[in-house]
């Protein structure tokens, strides 16, 4: 299934700002007046460096975190503020999450198909046991696993075979929105792409939207169907993988592009990176605003700089 | 060593051995690529007994706690002496009852064989293991009978660090924030007052006896346990596992006592391993100063007073209580090492 | 061939676990010559950093060496070349005389090599004066140039700052110029870069290369990214389940892949220009070498294993003087496969690249 943009979006954020205060006089603004919205079906690719504050946005919209600031709407449902029992039942049923790091995401006391069920045991989705294992069981081979890893625990697997543990998790409550937070970062190149494989064809039948948060470009592309580029708690670029890859603006977004390695010897021993440091940029990020470029393309910039990085790319 | 030559040799056999023929070169239909069949072996709980057994240390703890646990419960019973009996012999001539005061450790059999004499008094055929105290009872029956009362606080101080202590501790770390405060300032209160000082008011409203024992540890003993509880939850409650179960919609029971404390297992029971040691000792002290056990039950802490008082004259009287507390102390020490040592979940270097 | 800086002939270790033994390194051969750049390229638990930290005598003490030599020959201060088999040398000789002196290392995350204690200047100074002999004023100086060659601004400044002060690309600078202190013969880069931030990565990577121009260093890669691989490497081993599976120069590694398991590695990463709507990929995970491997490691994920994979351990078939590679489909008896037409379309593709853009070369 493809996006379907005909629908109204799945997740509507709107200003989000989340603040966490260090001490009296210094508060890290981690994520500031960032809007953005999914809809059903589509994969939404969040990226930015350590600090950008992707994962931050992750875990406030999946209430992980309180936001400070900010409306979020998930099927129709306010869910900022405190919730009331239909939405809270909603919100951890159709909103999942699959955790960064393969090794901590996953309880080591607990087996594999405990692992997998606990979704069901807490909401009680199962009339019998046999139910219960029927379910996990076809999970289990959905995402790759075989039935006798049912009674196993996680540290008798590898990192990928422990995320597709963490895809199960949350595959189980058929969700309509999964928050992939880094969840390919930690794993080998190699298992990246299984796993991304793995979600696309979930994806084709669950027909589930995914907000697909990374730290670089090259997998985001192959997955995302829309692309926000992040950057010290700001939204800098936005607009679909197209229009991202095919023309992109912003400085911070433009070596982003650059640092994706190419598995072509010939071109990659010559080229060198773009180089990005705000410092010494002399960007101000106070005094842009996200503005429209044509389509769903938006940046980040003042008038006058957009103007010059329109230029220079036309 | 000589396992892994064995596992090399035969795996080189199998590489050299076989003599490929042009059948063997079509594609082998028989493997299903797509479902992974691979995971390690070996359980988390026969990890932890193979760790622990291969530890000497740890092993020889568990054999002397387990021997002193069956002698506990049979030793006073090995024998006809009951442990507040008077030994004592009806002297027909001169109608005198005499008892077997301070009488040194004998083993009648053992004396004939050596000597080849027997004992020439009125306690010739009656072996004492330990001897006799100076009012005639048999110490080997007292000294087990002491072990009960040892291993009795061991268990309730168990019972202690379990619910008291490991309750208290979850709970503060992992509801944080004010109640955490509330929580700790009152460990602090409670830690600050000396062990002694609440013994001596204890002893002023209750009476003498194990139940001020007890009362004393219930009081103090929880703390340590509490402070590794609390420790343990804060680390836990930030880990992924932890945020999953909260997006699944678990509650905060849920998370504490089927997610998080099955992880702490490891440190919890270490730390009860260490206190079991911390309390026989403070029953021992509490009743060789005076405050515990009272006559004519005995503990092991009351018997090393008794051996202590005639010390100078005596001085067999005291070694078997001693040992015994030294050995069962000593013992949990190791036992709790051994299982910090084992419960450890760790990644082994490559 | 005269010039080999390092040599490692039928490498065999295996740990012993509670779980059991795990045969980690199962006959590895590999060299590299003075200058050039190698890689190591497998996914995790392939053994790739194993067979380093043998060759800098740092392993664990539950490993046991079944077999092997690692042959080191280093330059000494007066130019002669010395020849050394590492297995043969104990731990402290090698410590004192080619850790950090002869070998150096630099790994993923920067603050493993890094005292959070003491000042980036102390730390930089410490190595050089211990093994090259030089007396304080001459190592502060000589730090300072070296930092100013690894790309930080003010060093003088610099020196006096904490770890803590500086972030993680400028760490990974000091540590790298930490390693090229005392002038090794060999740099081993463990993931030099996965720990970073996408945008310093390419950047570390070539500050490497140009150090190792400048100062005719050998450095050897262990990765999993062949993004890494494509932009540094002279020659590449691809290493699987404790065995190098093909081994070959880096036109021949990317450009004529002849093992599985490297056309599963080449496609799985996807260049800009990949438009397949899958990756082709290995499906699976690697074994767990707790289990003794029977014939060829790979067969369980291979779509294209043979029944003789199950049975014996193919060895290494020569496609050209510097191209090898483990595999029965190299056998003249085996059925003709080609690789994935994915590959073999980008593989044609990011040749033309080249050619019509030839100042990109």
């Amino acid at each position: 299934m493809a996006a379907d943009y005909s629908q109204e979006p799945i997740l509507k954020v709107e200003h989000m700002k989340q603040y966490f205060k260090v001490s009296s006089s210094f508060t890290v603004k981690a994520v500031d007046d960032v809007s953005f919205d999914i809809y059903p079906g589509e994969t939404y690719g969040l990226v930015g460096e350590s600090g950008s504050g992707k994962t931050t946005i992750g875990r406030g919209i999946i209430r992980l975190y309180d936001p400070t600031d900010g409306k979020i709407t998930f099927k129709g449902a306010d869910i900022t503020g405190k919730l009331d029992k239909d939405t809270f039942k909603l919100l951890r049923t159709k909103m999942q999450m699959i955790f960064q790091d393969p090794m901590a995401s996953l309880n080591p006391r607990k087996k594999i198909g405990d692992i997998i069920g606990e979704g069901l045991d807490i909401h009680k989705m199962y009339s019998t046991k046999e139910e219960r294992k029927q379910k996990i069981d076809r999970i289990l081979a959905m995402v790759g696993l075989a039935a006798e890893h049912y009674d196993r625990y996680p540290y008798q697997f590898s990192g990928g075979q422990r995320q597709r543990v963490g895809i199960a998790r949350a595959l189980i409550m058929n969700p309509e929105l999964i928050i992939a937070d880094e969840c390919i970062s930690a794993l080998d190149v190699s298992i990246q792409a299984q796993v991304v494989n793995l979600m696309k064809d979930i994806q084709e039948e669950t027909g589930a939207a995914y907000l697909f948060i990374a730290h670089d470009l090259s997998m985001v592309k192959y997955i995302s169907d829309r692309i926000g580029v992040l950057h010290l708690g700001r939204m800098l670029e936005t607009g679909t993988t197209q229009e991202i890859f095919s023309r992109p603006l912003h400085p911070y977004t433009r070596s982003l592009l650059s640092a994706i390695p190419s598995p072509n010897p010939r071109t990659e021993k010559g080229r060198t990176a773009l180089e990005y440091d705000y410092a010494t940029s002399g960007l101000d990020y106070d005094k842009g605003t996200l503005t429209k470029v044509e389509g769903s393309h938006y940046v980040h910039g003042t008038a006058k700089e957009i103007a010059e990085w329109m230029e220079s790319t036309s | 060593m000589s396992v892994q030559k064995a596992v090399q040799s035969e795996y080189a056999l199998q590489q050299s051995a076989y003599e490929p023929s042009a059948e063997d070169f079509v594609f082998d239909k028989s493997i299903d690529i797509y479902t992974d069949r691979n995971y390690a072996s070996v359980g988390f709980w026969k990890g932890v007994f193979t760790r622990f057994f291969k530890n000497v240390r740890a092993v020889i703890g568990l054999v002397i706690i387990v021997v002193c646990m069956f002698l506990a419960l049979v030793g006073p019973h090995m024998n006809r002496y009951g442990y507040s009996d008077i030994q004592s012999v009806y002297d027909q001539e001169t109608g005198k009852e005499i008892t077997a005061r301070s009488l040194p450790p004998r083993i009648p059999w053992l004396h004939r064989m050596i000597s080849g004499e027997e004992y020439q008094d009125e306690f010739a055929d009656r072996t004492f293991l330990f001897g006799t105290d100076s009012l005639g009872r048999d110490l080997w029956t007292r000294v087990w009978y002491g072990a009960r009362v040892s291993l009795l606080i061991a268990f309730v101080t168990i019972f202690i660090d379990m619910i008291v202590g490991m309750s208290f501790g979850l709970i503060s770390g992992y509801f944080g924030g004010f109640a955490d405060d509330v929580m700790q300032r009152f460990v602090e209160i409670a830690n600050s007052i000396p062990r002694l000082v609440i013994v001596g008011v204890l002893a002023t409203i209750m009476p003498k006896g194990i139940g001020l024992v007890i009362v004393a540890l219930l009081l103090t003993e929880w703390i340590g346990m509490s402070k590794i509880a609390r420790a343990e939850m804060l680390k836990n409650k930030e880990q992924e596992y932890i945020m999953a179960s909260r997006t699944l919609g678990a509650g905060s029971g849920r998370i504490i006592f089927i997610d998080i404390l099955p992880n702490t297992i490891g440190p919890i029971i270490t730390q009860m391993m260490f206190s079991i040691p911390t309390a026989i000792f403070t029953e021992a002290f509490l009743s060789f100063v005076g405050v515990g056990i009272m006559l004519p039950q005995c503990s092991i802490g009351s018997l090393i007073e008794d051996g202590f008082n005639n010390i100078t004259t005596l001085p067999y009287q005291i070694v078997p209580p001693i040992l015994v507390l030294a050995f069962l102390m000593l013992a949990f020490n190791f036992v709790g090492d051994g299982l910090r040592e084992a419960l450890a979940p760790r990644i082994e270097d490559m | 061939m005269a010039d080999k800086i390092l040599d490692i002939r039928n490498l065999d270790i295996t740990f012993t676990t509670t779980a059991g033994p795990v045969h980690a390194i199962r006959g590895v051969n590999m060299d590299l010559e003075r200058g050039e750049t190698v890689a190591i390229v497998g996914e995790s638990g392939s053994g790739k950093s194993v067979v380093m930290k043998t060759a800098m005598g740092i392993l664990a003490g539950n490993a046991v060496i079944n077999s092997g030599e690692i042959i080191f020959r280093y330059k000494e201060d007066d130019g002669s070349t010395q020849e050394v088999d590492i297995l043969k040398k104990e731990k402290k000789w090698i410590r004192k005389n080619i850790n950090g002196r002869k070998i150096s290392m630099i790994f993923q995350d920067p603050m493993t090599s890094l005292d959070p204690t003491m000042t980036i200047g102390k730390q930089l100074m410490e190595g050089m004066i211990m093994h090259l002999k030089i007396s304080p004023k001459e190592a502060a100086a000589r730090a300072v140039q070296l930092l100013s060659e690894v790309g930080i601004t003010e060093p003088g400044r610099r020196m006096k700052q904490y770890p803590h002060q500086l972030s993680g690309g400028m760490r990974q600078r000091v540590v790298i110029a930490m390693a090229i202190s005392c002038n090794p013969d060999l740099l081993i880069c463990d993931e030099p870069t996965t720990a970073l931030d996408v945008t310093i990565q390419a950047k570390i990577l070539e500050l490497i290369k140009k150090l190792q121009a400048d100062h005719g260093i050998s450095v050897i890669y262990i990765t999993h990214d062949l993004g890494v691989v494509a932009k540094v490497a002279d020659y590449v081993n691809v290493m699987y389940a404790g065995k190098i599976v093909e081994v070959g120069n880096i036109e021949e590694i990317f450009y004529e892949p002849r093992h599985p398991y490297t056309w599963g590695l080449l496609s799985a990463m996807p260049d800009l220009e990949t438009d397949d709507s899958r990756l082709y990929t290995i499906p699976g995970s690697p074994p767990n070498l707790l289990h003794e491997v029977k014939g060829d490691a790979f067969a369980p994920r291979n779509q294209y294993a043979l029944k003789i994979d199950s049975l014996k351990e193919p060895p290494m078939f020569k496609i050209s003087e510097t191209h090898y590679a483990a595999t029965w489909l190299l056998d003249p008896r085996a059925p003709k496969v080609e690789m994935p037409e994915e590959l073999s379309r980008r593989i044609q593709r990011m040749k033309k690249e080249v050619k019509e853009d030839g100042s990109r070369l």
